[in-house]
């Protein structure tokens, strides 16, 4: 368990380099299997099949919560004790699963092969895989792979691995026109609420990556610029570069302060005036504002602690300082991506205590040691930090609910509210 | 490889963790990645645990692979040591770590801790969570209780006189079906015939609490799926013996006094006479009368389900109509009992299959575990809970045995709550043209969430859009291809609301099977005479 501190470079432009604290040791995160929760969802005619283990199929089934759906759009294929004897039979036998499963669901139009830490372990090629599955089964269904191991991603990198094995299957751009293409998955209510503002800016074409369809890719290509919604996307934003696409430097779109510098970043890259952006975005930074009011009367000069989870934390941490006045105690993330960070640690305050990576014990007696007013953490820590006095806050509701934008920075700086309210609340 | 949507056991590991939760002063040094983390919030969440499993993760990453993952694991168990000092630790791998081939246990011993180690080796790629659990707990007995064992062919020494009896309770875990109240009710119980427990374990136990299990006279096997191989070591090494009949349901609990008293050498009689149970008479008094022949569809670990069908038969008067488990290696238990009620017994632990029996034998209460609860939710049919694994809402902050004469009660209320009370049902039916009767107007006790529309048809309304489709493989037999003739629809909107759905759904299911293109107001007739009992 080995921790150091080191200056680094992204704080350049700050009188003093930031610190931040390196931990290695026991992580307390879920693997990237766990972003198929929500991928499922949002693209809707998309099948997530994880080759692995049944603590896999358990994992994915724990973090989904209450099960509605009699067959989701994902499900396990797995791996028995033959299948590790040769890889031989374990190909086959992925065979006869793909088979047999989109023999039942003929509406599956795209099929992730989703690797895992034992098909890692074993080295069972999925790309290979997906490439023979893809010829069998073309042109009625797209089968492709990536890796949602815990050996290689960390919760969120789940989507952005997904994301990445997407971006080859974009087809060209075929105009000269300049075009905005918005990376990460957002809820449906969000993406409509940009897509109206872009509107208004006189932005266009403005396309979603991922689509609620698998059939209506997005175009790329040398005239598209591409703002990131999501913090987490370091390799889909590589492919996409790869492809000639151009990422817009922006803050992420949480609170008004993030999502003004996310329009402003489309807005300057597309020649839009500042008056013009003023006047248009001015309504809605005014009443996000007004929302958030009351939040910052019960928020302002509470201590928060974080511990790594979903990335989000250095965008959520920046918004809660800056916006609520909360005061950082400990913002912790399992990666900090400084390029794609770079405009939100511009922002952050300079003395904010960042840790990268993490060792679960260690960072539980720096939380009890400071008693922060509110931790943000996982379902594992949650509970028994309750137990002990202290409110805490589920990291996982952060990536399923809507919290992008004008209108959701109430809604962003309640959840934080909601778990204080209720301490404050309750006398038994 | 098996295609897998839900899962009812998680891999045996998960199994080894329940065991080490459900104890104090024990510790897991597990070798495994990251992600495997997620098994906490099944105890932080679920069960709502006030504190962290005792549970420490090497979570070795992809550049540890390459490296030193046998370092990794070694400073983890060290370190686990130094923090949580505890009396014994237990070390494992889980699915993934046991493929990097690291050998937790030599590497363990290699760090000659003061504490006992005991190396818990799970087949991940072929057991499962239940099997991971009692193996762990038969590991920890026989390492810890060993070193008190007699000398091989010494008999047991014969109590004292005037000492009272003692027992062990075996197989309460954590993230068990009512395992803290099954613990209470059966100890109270034990205490009215005079017998003292020795230990409960692996619940509340500590490693040092292992070691005496051989001070009891003998062992209450509880849950056979978790204390099975455990008790039959103990009966092996300590002449111990061991209770068979598992205390769910009124007749049971008679039994199991019966028992318990003959290993005790007690008298059974004032307890059996005082017996506490409301159950019989609440089953006799007249409004039962409506329960009679209810079918019910059964299905959990074989414990439970085996208890789960003698008491809806015998006890409550149902009809069995259906009866499986998970789990394989109890699938003998099912089979026998479903001999008793005439059915086919289901083992699998493919939920679909479950799904399409439910939908098959269209019963009118399910007992089941949450997967079918989920089930039984989508399919609009009333469903109880008996069995693991279950979800939040079955670790209820009330008491709540399952087992002894209180149990007994908890089951009465819980699977009649969900139908329609009798007096209720009789009284919907004479008011039913009342202005305050319109149509869709549901019992209270079924909630507002079962608002108007879903009365007729709720497999429907349950049932996503998005997912309709899919559901179709398993409910096609109810998707109608007969249409219905006006005067038919109209003789069908005569019927009281609260039959109409199944009313409709039965007769549907008859013109299908017979052929029949359009359904007239005979082939309705046909088919409630058909479907009569
Ligand atoms: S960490 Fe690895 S083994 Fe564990 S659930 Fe995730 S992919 Fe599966
Ligand atoms: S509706 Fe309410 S009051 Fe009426 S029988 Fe059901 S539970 Fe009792």
């Amino acid at each position: 368990m080995t921790v150091s501190a080191t200056g680094c470079a992204v704080a350049a432009e700050q009188s003093a380099p930031r610190v931040v604290r390196n931990e290695s040791g026991q992580r307390e995160v879920f693997c990237g299997l766990t972003g198929i929760v929500w991928l499922h969802r949002k693209i809707q005619d998309a099948f997530f099949l994880v080759v692995g283990s049944r603590t896999c199929a358990h994992l994915i089934q724990s973090a989904a919560g209450v099960m509605i759906f009699a067959e989701p759009r994902f499900a396990t294929a797995i791996m028995e004790e033959k299948d590790l004897a040769g890889l031989t039979d374990a190909n086959i036998e992925l065979d006869r699963i793909v088979t047999q499963l989109l023999t039942r669901r003929p509406d599956i139009k795209l099929l992730f092969l989703v690797g895992s830490c034992p098909s890692e372990v074993i080295k069972l090629d999925l790309s290979r895989a997906a490439l023979r599955l893809s010829q069998r089964f073309s042109p009625g269904v797209r089968i492709l792979n990536y890796s949602g191991s815990g050996l290689e991603t960390t919760f969120t990198q789940g989507e952005d691995a997904c994301l990445a094995s997407l971006v080859p299957e974009l087809s060209l751009a075929r105009t000269s026109e300049d075009s905005l293409l918005i990376v990460g998955s957002m809820a449906d209510v969000v993406e409509d609420q940009f897509i109206r503002m872009f509107d208004a800016l006189g932005i266009g074409p403005v396309q979603f990556f991922p689509p609620r369809k698998s059939t209506a890719l997005p175009t790329v290509g040398p005239n598209t610029k591409f703002l990131l919604a999501q913090p987490f996307l370091l390799e889909t934003a590589r492919e996409l570069e790869n492809r000639g696409a151009k990422r817009l430097a922006a803050p992420f779109p949480l609170g008004v302060e993030g999502t003004t510098g996310f329009l402003r970043a489309a807005a300057d890259a597309f020649g839009i005036a500042p008056a013009v952006f003023d006047k248009v975005t001015e309504p809605n930074r005014a009443r996000a504002a007004r929302a958030l009011e009351v939040y910052r009367t019960e928020l302002a000069g509470k201590r928060i602690f974080f511990f790594p989870d979903s990335q989000l934390e250095i965008p959520l941490a920046r918004f809660l300082s800056r916006e609520l006045s909360m005061q950082l105690v400990e913002v912790g993330t399992p990666y900090l991506h400084r390029e794609h960070l770079a405009e939100e640690l511009k922002l952050l305050p300079a003395d904010a205590a960042i840790t990268e990576g993490q060792d679960v014990d260690l960072q539980l007696d720096r939380c009890r040691l400071a008693r922060p007013d509110i931790v943000v953490c996982g379902l594992g820590l949650a509970n028994p930090l309750e137990a002990e006095g202290i409110t805490t806050k589920w990291s996982i509701e952060l990536v399923f609910t809507p919290i992008q934008g004008y209108e959701q920075a109430a809604d962003l700086a309640e959840l934080f509210a909601r778990p204080l309210v209720r301490r404050a609340k309750l006398v038994a | 490889m098996q295609l897998t949507v839900w899962t009812y056991e998680g891999p045996p590991h998960v199994g080894a963790m329940r065991i080490a939760t459900g104890m104090e002063g024990l510790h897991y040094v597990l070798h495994a990645p990251q992600g495997d983390t997620y098994a906490d919030l099944l105890f932080t969440m679920i069960e709502r645990r006030d504190k962290r499993p005792p549970v420490t993760y090497t979570t070795f990453a992809a550049r540890d692979l390459g490296g030193d993952t046998a370092e990794l694991f070694k400073s983890a168990a060290k370190n686990a040591y130094e923090r949580f000092k505890p009396q014994a630790m237990i070390v494992g791998a889980s699915c993934t770590g046991s493929l990097i081939q690291d050998d937790p246990g030599g590497l363990a011993r290699a760090l000659k801790l003061p504490i006992p180690v005991v190396t818990i080796d799970l087949p991940a790629y072929q057991r499962k969570e239940n099997w991971g659990a009692a193996e762990t707990f038969y590991q920890l007995v026989r390492a810890l209780a060993s070193p008190s064992a007699p000398a091989p062919g010494t008999a047991r020494p014969e109590r004292a006189p005037g000492v009272r009896p003692r027992c062990n309770l075996l197989g309460p875990t954590a993230l068990g079906f009512r395992h803290r109240d099954d613990i209470i009710e059966i100890t109270g119980l034990l205490g009215k015939l005079g017998i003292d427990v020795n230990v409960t374990a692996p619940m509340g136990a500590t490693p040092a609490d292992l070691a005496r299990l051989g001070d009891a006279d003998f062992n209450v096997v509880l849950y056979p799926e978790i204390a099975g191989q455990a008790a039959s070591w103990l009966h092996r090494i300590f002449h111990q013996p061991f209770t068979k009949t598992i205390p769910i349901g009124v007749s049971a609990t008679k039994e199991f006094i019966v028992e318990v008293a003959a290993l005790a050498g007690v008298d059974p009689a004032p307890v059996l006479k005082a017996a506490a149970t409301r159950l019989p008479w609440y089953s006799h008094s007249v409004d039962s009368t409506y329960l009679t022949n209810k079918r019910v569809f059964i299905f959990g670990d074989a414990t439970h389900a085996v208890a789960a069908a003698r008491i809806a038969s015998e006890e409550l008067g149902f009809k069995v109509v259906g009866l499986g488990t998970y789990s394989r290696e109890f699938a003998r238990d099912i089979r026998e009992a479903a001999k008793l009620y005439d059915v086919e017994p289901l083992i699998t632990d493919d939920y679909l299959e479950v799904e399409a029996k439910v939908a098959e034998l269209h019963p009118e209460l399910v007992l089941g575990t949450q997967m079918e609860r989920h089930i039984a939710k989508r399919l609009g049919v009333p469903c109880a809970v008996i069995s693991a694994p279950v979800h939040v809402q079955d670790f209820p902050a009330r008491y709540a045995p399952q087992m002894g004469f209180e149990g007994a009660n908890v089951i009465f209320d819980t699977w009649v709550h969900p139908l329609m009370m009798g007096l209720e049902e009789h009284l919907l039916a004479m008011f039913k043209d009342d202005f305050e009767f319109k149509d869709g107007a549901m019992p209270s006790h079924l909630g507002t969430g079962h608002a108007a529309p879903v009365a007729e048809r709720p497999a429907e309304i349950d049932a996503p859009a998005a997912e309709a489709v899919l559901v179709s493989a398993t409910t096609e037999t109810t998707t109608t291809a007969a249409v219905w003739a006006a005067d038919a629809e109209k003789e069908l909107h005569k019927i009281p609301f609260f039959v109409r759905g199944k009313a409709r759904r039965n007769t549907e299911r008859f013109a299908n099977e017979n052929g029949v293109a359009t359904i007239t107001v005979e082939t309705l007739y046909d088919a409630k005479a058909h479907f009569a009992r």
